[in-house]
């Protein structure tokens, strides 16, 4: 499994490069972060109905509120099942479903909100969480979000509402990767211990010290599963390196948003064979 | 002429108030949240029968918003409840993201609307709601004209889909509509028939324009008089109707007369039948402390200028007429 996983998760950082390639835009540098994260997640942990419906009863629900790793997403997505991997060809393109973030108003399957005006999503998260505790849906709401993102108000006000009414049916994880578009976050707004905030709200944190790597994602996601419902949210930190998987592309913020040219691409992916198929 | 009266004043938050109650008994779906303003929106008798339907965001605007939002993913309806300025402005791209292009079923109930809220002042007091929300693709927006017909509007939305703005106020103002009516989403009602000058109006400016009309009628003008209590979508097909007839207009609405009702119908006739037309409307200004019934007549907001207008918009038309 671990290595079917570890295949996939360099299929899916050969759609995110092509997608953003193609088009000459789109947020390569945090989809690379998160590919075995979105890997793991929905091949491994979530429990997923086959066909997708909005509501999403009797199964997890994700929420990607960092919208602008969209290729990401759309990759995982397609090579879960929701919609044909040739599709992700159409990734930014006029009249796709694959917006540059993504939306519901295409009707891409998969997709539960829009997102892309960063901190939102934990709000939705917690209200699809409020939605299942009314319906007796013992199933979980999972939502990711950037650390940058961490710097919009309306998380805070979700972080606070969230232990103060228990809502221990959702995981919500912070992709800390340290970067934003203008630089690292410690330049840009230093934040100080992300854990220790969440901790004072009254969170429960685990931290994923190998964000990057199958095992350890697997194992840091399966113990927040077992937390749960014990009357508090579970938030993991997930440690990743931006542009994960291609060699010039970490260490840097340049490629938050920055699409590789024709050489680059191809060195690129010269670093990650094909292997379950490019679309 | 037809005469309106009214048997008591009442606060249209209250109708708001006992349409939700009645929902909260007939539909298991419709849950409620609030930004710590429960006793203002009048939610306590939802609050007391449905207590595990209801979510005390605390002072979290935005918050409430997106967990509306994401409350109807699993079904529910949510009725969300604070003051019209932190409805809109204050948590306009939550509402615009999460709710509008994302297409939920969201109910974003407004109370305290325009300046009406009166002695709290211009920070509580939003004219530019109506235009805000009208601008956003998918929403609708209805502003009911007294007590009956906000409940009858608050109980109508649960059963359509989609994000709904719904605009009411504090004060109490005259009931003179049915109760229990059927209300229709994007349906005019044609509140009195006649012929120099036809009289747009909504939420209570429509009871100012009824009383417009009785004195109007007395200098010998008579007035058609509509009650748009959906100002998206519009009833185009009444306006044109009515203006065929009488060849004027004047809208009246607590609002800034950027973006509201006025200018509505002013693309409306532009695109069919271009005839003069005057704005009761404020004028691209920001309120004050005061009475309602102070702040209404400082501002223009009430029969009197209505009347006046009314006069001058047939003026105008029979200047047009001579050229």
């Amino acid at each position: 499994m671990q290595n079917n996983l570890n295949e996939l998760t360099t299929q899916v950082r050969r759609d995110i490069l092509r997608m953003v390639h193609k088009v000459n835009s789109g947020h390569p540098g945090g989809s690379l972060g998160c590919a075995e994260f979105l890997v793991v997640l929905y091949n491994e942990i979530m429990i997923r109905k086959e066909d997708f419906d909005m509501d999403g009863i009797n199964e997890d629900i994700f929420f990607l509120s960092n919208g602008h790793i969209s290729p990401v997403f759309y990759s995982v997505l397609a090579r879960t099942g929701y919609f044909p991997v040739e599709e992700l060809n159409t990734f930014r393109l006029l009249d796709s479903r694959l917006q540059g973030h993504p939306t519901t108003h295409e009707g891409l399957p998969g997709i539960r909100i829009a997102s892309g005006s960063l901190g939102q999503g934990l709000s939705v998260a917690i209200g699809a969480a409020e939605a299942k505790k009314l319906n007796n849906d013992s199933n979980l709401v999972y939502v990711l979000m950037g650390d940058g993102e961490l710097q919009e108000g309306q998380n805070w006000e979700a972080i606070m509402y969230a232990s103060a009414k228990k809502i221990d049916n959702l995981i919500a994880t912070v992709d800390l990767n340290g970067k934003q578009i203008d630089g690292a976050t410690d330049d840009v707004l230093p934040m100080g211990s992300i854990k220790e905030k969440f901790e004072a709200f009254g969170w429960d944190v685990l931290e994923i010290k190998k964000g990057n790597n199958i095992e350890d994602i697997s194992k840091g996601l399966l113990t927040a599963k077992s937390l749960c419902g014990n009357e508090k949210p579970i938030c993991i930190l997930l440690n990743t390196m931006m542009g994960n998987g291609v060699d010039f592309m970490m260490h840097t913020h340049a490629w938050h948003g920055k699409a590789p040219n024709d050489e680059q691409l191809a060195s690129a992916l010269s670093q990650n064979k094909e292997t379950f198929g490019d679309y | 002429m037809k005469e309106y009266t009214y048997t008591e004043k009442k606060d249209t938050r209250s109708g708001f108030g006992a349409g939700l109650a009645e929902l909260g008994r007939k539909n298991p779906n419709v849950v409620a949240l609030c930004a710590d303003l429960i006793g203002s929106l009048k939610m306590n008798k939802f609050i007391e029968e449905n207590p595990n339907r209801f979510f005390q965001i605390g002072i979290a605007e935005a918050n409430m918003m997106g967990i509306a939002a994401g409350l109807t993913i699993g079904g529910k309806i949510p009725f969300t409840g604070t003051f019209a300025n932190f409805s809109t402005g204050r948590v306009y791209d939550q509402i615009r993201q999460s709710i509008a292009y994302s297409g939920k079923n969201v109910k974003i109930c407004a109370s305290h609307a325009g300046v009406t809220l009166g002695e709290d002042g211009a920070t509580h007091q939003i004219l530019e709601d109506i235009g805000l929300m009208k601008m956003l693709p998918g929403m609708v927006v209805i502003n009911p004209c007294d007590y009956n017909q906000t409940k009858a509007a608050t109980i109508a939305i649960a059963d359509y889909i989609g994000p709904v703005y719904l605009r009411f106020g504090r004060p109490a103002v005259p009931v003179f509509t049915p109760e229990n009516q059927v209300f229709e989403i994007g349906k005019a009602v044609k509140l009195l028939e006649g012929s120099d000058v036809t009289i747009i109006a909504t939420g209570h400016l429509v009871w100012e324009a009824l009383e417009a009309s009785k004195i109007l009628n007395k200098q010998g003008v008579s007035a058609d008089v509509i009650n748009i209590h959906t100002i998206k979508p519009l009833d185009e097909k009444a306006i044109i109707k009515s203006v065929s007839k009488t060849g004027c207009v004047v809208t009246a609405e607590e609002h800034n007369f950027l973006g509201g009702l006025g200018e509505s119908v002013a693309r409306v006739l532009v695109k069919n039948i271009p005839v003069p037309q005057e704005f009761v409307a404020t004028n691209d200004t920001f309120g004050e402390s005061g009475t309602p019934a102070q702040l209404m007549d400082k501002y223009g907001i009430n029969y009197k200028s209505i009347i006046d207008l009314s006069l001058k918009v047939i003026k105008r038309k029979k200047e047009s007429e001579k050229n």
